[in-house]
């Protein structure tokens, strides 16, 4: 098996060469199926790799060259398989593969499908190896191959200039995440002498001293700030929403249920670090928190049913970073996984919805296709209960254990973490009940032209919609009488930084009790957005009517973008403004041009000198040499 | 040549000294002050001969013949360098019909 392993990642990249190359000669169909099996192939694999994990329960570790090499310096290409990065490798092919199949019927009239195809394969190429890589360097560079994915699929239809300035915002939040990355792994390298986690993960654990806790935070937070752009927490959320302007399987695909998670992934591959500083922890979970409930809040009434999903995503990573920060690992893990299956589900159905609709995305405009969309809305609606926490389906048992754990670490984080989700469940509801009951509020010309789309689309949201709901079976919690699955799996990958972690044991009728708590903050949630959206039919407000002072803030995003303009841009501007005019145009461009002509009008001068008079020459000449013998001479 | 070294002392150094720089004090104002190209040419000549005597007086007094060589290198230097100027100025006199220097104010860039 070890020698198919360089296999997984190869396959999506000679699909990306072979689309790439060939998007104007091969045919549409062509195209899609060598996009797709490439995707199955890499998925039977990974399955196999898994398969090999779960029989031996040792990690798979190749080395295939040595790629940077100084003195006794080495970075090699190589990778690792361990319990952590064969279930996210699933996930990457598994998922990926359904996307590719749904974009095979999603893209199949645009024009650019073979380009599309291409980049698709090459984010696999880029995601797998992230997961795939033994060292932080390997993983440096998935990281940004993803990003550069990332933008170039979002402004995929890149003649919108609104789509293109939303790639372009992608692109730069990602990199100021990313410089944080770097200087992390720069400093990791500097300390350990050493990029690899098996290298520096039993390093870690052995340090000791003041001097050292200040390192790991250091070290720590900057990881972190990197996992805040590529997994869009505050401050670096505000691309996620934007990056809806791409195609919608690209949103499911990239900015759900794999890409957004590399931040996670990657605290949860470095946990050791993480765990030895409690500051950092402390910041993770409050930021975590924070952006749960900021980018829920913002969900309530927003109005495109694509960037309604996109703060919904916004928001359930910070459950994930939540539960990380609170020292969760396998909860934070978990609902990277139950997340991956019905995020994508609902983007998939939001882009059936928005397939049926020719390409309408205002759910003001939608409402009772509940009828006209029957695959798609049974598929949906798994997915928001999913999502809504509601047992058993997959959410609630991933959701109820980052807050089991947060319960245990502060309960004032834990109601607020409850309150999200309470919001999380409304503002699901609310979309998928604006959507598909009531009646169309749409045009003659739409409602003419809906229809449930077909088996390509179909069948990845039959799928995706299974495993929303059996997914959460996999790490079924004690007093369910389940067995913990998931972190049994998952315990040698946090084996070393458990001892860190301080855990106290929640009596069984507490528990039961959070999730009481929690299953009641769902159903409340839903049963007011039930009430006002289909026995009252409220419909939200056109842009241009009043809304209530905090509705309006909410709408308007709280006016995140518009602050980091008046806070970020503006200054920069006006900086940018201050160098140009004072230092460039009066500063450089004076002394350059000022040495011209300074040597242009003093030479005007001195020509005067010049009389071309013999005797006037003469007379200086004697000066001269008169004056040369007095400085030599010193009489 | 002991008659002519003793000759040669007979006049302290410092005679010679003076001697030169008066002469050669009068060439650099004839350089100077006068009009007619000739005329400074000699002025010149009159400068390079103060030189030479002071040269040939200090070989004499210090016993070492090599500035009695210089003296013959500037002799020849002088002779080359005058039949080069004075073919100038045979020229600019053809040309201009003049050897005054203040008219000849060509040398201008």
């Amino acid at each position: 098996m070890n020698n198919y392993l360089w296999l997984i990642p190869i396959l999506p990249l000679a699909g990306f060469l072979i689309n790439g190359l060939g998007r104007n000669v091969l045919s549409k169909g062509v195209i899609g199926t060598i996009g797709s099996l490439v995707i199955l192939a890499s998925f039977c694999l990974s399955v196999s790799a898994f398969a090999q994990i779960n029989s031996t329960g040792q990690p798979i570790n190749v080395t295939y060259f040595t790629w940077i090499k100084v003195g006794v310096f080495n970075i090699p290409f190589a990778f690792l398989v361990d319990q952590l990065s064969a279930i996210m490798l699933l996930i990457i092919t598994g998922v990926g593969f359904l996307i590719h199949l749904y974009s095979t019927g999603y893209m199949s009239h645009d024009k650019g499908f073979g380009k599309y195809f291409a980049y698709l394969n090459l984010f696999v190429f880029f995601m797998l190896l992230l997961v795939l890589g033994s060292n932080f360097v390997v993983m440096f560079i998935g990281w940004e191959g993803v990003g550069l994915c990332s933008y170039l699929l979002i402004g995929f239809w890149f003649t919108s200039g609104d789509y293109a300035d939303a790639a372009k915002k992608a692109f730069v939040m990602n990199r100021i995440g990313d410089l944080g990355f770097l200087i992390a792994i720069f400093l990791l390298i500097h300390f350990f002498n050493s990029a690899s986690y098996a290298d520096i993960f039993p390093k870690v654990r052995g340090l000791q001293g003041p001097h050292v806790a200040l390192g790991i935070t250091l070290i720590s937070m900057l990881l972190f700030v990197g996992a805040t752009g590529k997994s869009a927490q505050i401050p670096l959320f505000t691309w996620l929403p934007d990056a809806m302007a791409g195609p919608t399987p690209v949103s499911a695909l990239i900015h759900a249920a794999t890409m957004v998670t590399a931040g996670i992934y990657m605290i949860a591959r470095a946990n050791v670090i993480f765990s030895m500083s409690p500051v950092t922890m402390h910041v993770i979970a409050i930021v975590g928190l924070a952006t749960a409930l900021l980018a829920a809040l913002i969900a309530l009434t927003q109005t495109d049913i694509k960037k309604v999903l996109a703060y919904s995503t916004v928001s359930q990573l910070g459950y994930m970073f939540l539960g990380l920060g609170v020292g969760a690992y396998t909860g934070a893990f978990f609902h990277v996984i139950t997340h991956a299956f019905f995020k994508a589900l609902l983007f998939l159905g939001a882009g059936s919805v928005i397939h049926a609709m020719s390409n309408e995305q205002d759910i003001r405009k939608m409402g009772g296709l509940r009828t006209k969309l029957p695959i798609t809305f049974a598929t949906m609606l798994m997915g928001t209960i999913a999502i809504s926490g509601i047992p058993p389906f997959s959410g609630f048992f991933s959701k109820d254990e980052i807050l089991a754990h947060t319960f245990e670490s502060s309960h004032t984080m834990y109601v607020l973490g409850v309150i999200g989700a309470m919001l999380t469940s409304f503002y699901m509801f609310r979309m998928l009940f604006l959507t598909f009951s009531g009646s169309f509020r749409g045009t003659h010309e739409q409602e003419h032209h809906l229809h449930e789309s077909p088996w390509s689309i179909t069948v990845p949201l039959i799928v995706l919609a299974i495993l929303s709901v059996v997914g959460g079976f996999i790490n079924v919690p004690h007093i369910m009488g389940g067995n913990h699955w998931l972190q049994n799996w998952l315990e040698p990958v946090f084996k070393l930084s458990e001892p860190l972690l301080a855990h106290t044991e929640t009596e069984p009728s507490t528990e039961w009790l959070l999730m009481g708590i929690s299953v009641g903050a769902a159903f409340i949630a839903l049963f007011y957005a039930y009430v006002k959206y289909i026995k009252n039919k409220h419909v939200p407000v056109a842009d241009t009517e009043e809304r209530p002072l905090l509705a309006n803030l909410s709408y308007h995003k709280f006016y995140i973008d518009e602050l980091y303009d008046f806070l970020i841009r503006k200054p920069l501007d006006a900086l940018s403004v201050f160098f140009y005019k004072v230092v460039d145009k009066m500063g450089i461009d004076g002394l350059v041009n000022g040495l011209g002509n300074g040597t242009v009008e003093s030479s005007k001068g001195l020509r005067l000198l010049q009389a071309g008079n013999v005797g006037f020459y003469i007379f200086m000449m004697v000066i001269g040499i008169i004056a040369i013998l007095f400085y030599r001479l010193k009489f | 040549m002991g008659n002519i070294t003793q000759t040669i002392q007979a006049v302290p150094l410092n005679h010679y000294i003076l001697f030169c720089a008066i002469i050669f004090a009068i060439g650099v104002t004839g350089v100077l002050i006068r009009r007619n190209a000739i005329v400074i040419f000699m002025s010149v000549e009159l400068m390079l001969n103060a030189v030479n005597l002071l040269l040939a007086a200090f070989s004499v007094y210090k016993g070492d013949a090599s500035g009695q060589v210089f003296v013959f290198f500037v002799m020849a230097l002088a002779a080359a360098e005058v039949a080069v100027g004075l073919a100038i100025i045979v020229m600019i006199y053809r040309n201009t019909n003049s050897t005054d220097i203040n008219v000849l104010n060509r040398l201008k860039w």
